[in-house]
């Protein structure tokens, strides 16, 4: 068999930059001295004269985006997920969702994949924040080829949009012939007729590997990616709970706010059915590899599996 | 355009800031009054601006980072052609365009939607980053109160425009003295506000009589004249100016006028008025 390609969702976010900009001269990268992690320093490299480092100072990054944004431009503003939807919230809220303005927000280190730096740098609110703020476009990409498209959509999309990337290198899943991106739009990745699995992010390859293991079981279970969380796809998630009765969210973040919130305020209006949640419960991370949260957190293909298992 | 001249567009500003604040019953015409001169300088003397081209891509920029005296702004506005007089006495009514802080959505000629504190200096360093990346010349000016300089935001956005050394930006710190809950000195000091924009490399112009047009013209052509550095304007003023039982009374910071305080003010201003007519 051969090796898997892994990349993580933040190198993609880089690289795409760097193709987009060459496309739009309008384009501009901000960072707040995390160039070399959040990658933007490959866009750094590339555009000196349009990269702005503004420092250790998120709040005023983002409103220094909203003020190029004013003057024309399309600002990339990037950070780790903790600091852009967290610390900056306000700022994004008020001098970039309100006046609606053309800013897309970098946010990467989502999630406890973080790793090794622990609970303060691990994010598993930020969606949850930012789908609050009306107008607010969020995406959240499951691998390289989503990430791109991604950031491609962002850009050509007409407002602010909120980017979540991850810190860990993800198989590559969506590099076949046909695939398409469409802002809002769901992807069913598998048919299933017994339950849907709704994933997003760096769990959509896990939960496809869940679905493997439940069909040795004889459960078929449906498999949906959702990479844009708000506007969500609501037609598609109410047709699932319609057609397959359970449903299953999987998310690297709390399961307060986020694409399970996001599902379950869907159909509890529209088609009230079983659901489960499966995310962060409703506590902090900590230190550790990442690979060994994410399975000690029960987020990886087994654990939710065994999840799956035991709601059905 | 003359000093007296000048003068009778700020008494006008103070009618529209009184009725305005007087129609909602709320506002903050205490800070809306002190920088009445301000407004009026930089809307018929200093800026390039005009309402029949109120998005011309090299018009000058202003935000109101001090949103909460959009009265002061929106009077300014008004008397500037941007929108009917009338408008102001909608302000802050269900419905109306003239939202309690700046709405750049829905009313002509505002650059920027402020109102939560510091927020708006870091846009005004956004538009002058861009006028350079751009080699356009337009100039961005940011109102800030000096309560308002107690956010941490500010001091990031003036780190920022100091180190790109943004000439094309001028701060202007009302120093009026007085914030909601006292005395500036008294609640969180910010002094000495100076020599804190220096610290950030500004070039720091004192003003000792913000509500003096000469002064005020005397400081934003040292604004103007200054090359490799972006320019602070800290300029001493009277809060609820022009209007005598508001003058340095800091109740007056966000309570509106009532029917018999409204009758005084604008008694006060006609009579104000009429002097300048006899000039």
């Amino acid at each position: 068999m051969p090796e898997i390609k892994k990349i993580a969702t933040r190198e993609s976010y880089g690289k795409a930059l760097v193709e987009l900009a060459g496309q739009d001269d309008r384009i501009v990268v901000l960072d707040a001295d995390l160039a070399a992690a959040t990658k933007t320093s490959l866009f750094k490299k590339a555009y000196p004269e349009r990269f702005i480092d503004c420092g250790i100072a998120e709040g005023n990054m983002i409103g220094v985006a909203a003020g190029l944004a004013c003057a024309g431009k399309i600002p990339f503003a990037s950070s780790f997920a903790m600091f852009a939807a967290g610390r900056a919230f306000e700022q994004v809220r008020n001098s970039v969702g309100y006046p609606h303005l053309n800013v897309k927000i970098g946010a990467t280190h989502a999630g406890i994949s973080v790793g090794e730096d622990g609970a303060t740098h691990q994010c598993n609110e930020d969606i949850a924040l930012m789908r609050t703020i009306p107008g607010m476009t969020i995406i959240n990409p499951a691998d390289d080829v989503e990430a791109r498209a991604a950031v491609k959509a962002a850009c050509e999309h007409s407002g602010p949009v909120y980017m979540r990337f991850g810190r860990l290198a993800l198989p590559v899943i969506n590099d076949t012939p046909g695939y398409t991106f469409e802002l809002g739009k769901g992807v069913t990745l598998k048919d299933g007729k017994d339950l849907t699995i709704i994933a997003t992010g760096l769990c959509v390859s896990y939960a496809l590997e869940a679905a493997r293991g439940l069909a040795q079981d004889g459960v078929n279970a449906r498999v949906i990616n959702i990479h844009t969380i708000k506007p969500l796809d609501a037609e598609l998630v109410i047709r699932a709970a319609k057609e397959t009765g359970k449903i299953v969210t999987v998310e690297e973040h709390s399961v307060i706010g986020g694409l399970g919130g996001a599902v379950c305020e869907c159909l509890s209006e529209h088609c009230p059915c079983r659901i489960l949640r499966i995310g962060v419960n409703d506590v902090f991370g900590e230190s550790g590899p990442a690979v060994k949260l994410l399975e000690k957190y029960g987020l990886d293909g087994n654990g939710i599996y065994h999840k799956i298992k035991t709601f059905l | 355009m003359d000093k007296l001249h000048l003068q009778k567009i700020a008494n006008e500003v103070r009618k529209g800031i009184i009725l305005s604040t007087h129609s909602a019953k709320a506002g903050h015409p205490g800070g809306s009054l002190s920088a009445a001169e301000v407004f009026t300088y930089l809307y018929f003397e200093e800026m390039n601006v005009d309402p029949r081209e109120e998005k011309a891509p090299d018009r000058d920029r202003f935000v109101l980072s001090k949103g909460h005296t959009a009265p002061g702004l929106y009077a300014t506005l008004a008397q500037k052609g941007f929108l009917p007089t009338e408008t102001l006495h909608t302000l802050r009514q269900i419905g109306s365009i003239l939202q309690g802080h700046p709405d750049m959505k829905h009313i002509p000629g505002i650059d920027m939607s402020s109102g939560s504190l510091g927020q708006g200096v870091s846009a005004a360093v956004g538009m002058a980053l861009a006028a350079k990346m751009d080699g356009r010349s337009y100039r961005t000016y940011t109102l800030l109160g000096d309560g308002e300089i107690q956010e941490g935001q500010v001091w990031e956005a003036a780190m920022l425009a100091g180190h790109h050394k943004l000439d094309n930006l001028v701060i202007i710190v009302d120093n009026n003295g007085l914030q909601i809950d006292g005395a500036v000195r008294d609640v969180c000091s910010p002094y000495p506000i100076d020599k804190k924009w220096e610290a950030f490399n500004f070039h720091a112009i004192n003003v000792a009589d913000g509500n003096d047009f000469d002064q005020l013209k005397a400081a934003f052509d040292e604004a103007r004249a200054t090359k490799g550095m972006p320019t602070a304007i800290i300029m001493k003023t009277v809060k609820g100016k022009g209007i005598s039982f508001m003058e340095n009374q800091v109740a007056w910071h966000g309570t509106a006028p009532n029917d018999e305080q409204y009758e005084q003010a604008m008694a006060e201003l006609e009579k104000a008025g009429e002097a300048l007519c006899q000039k």
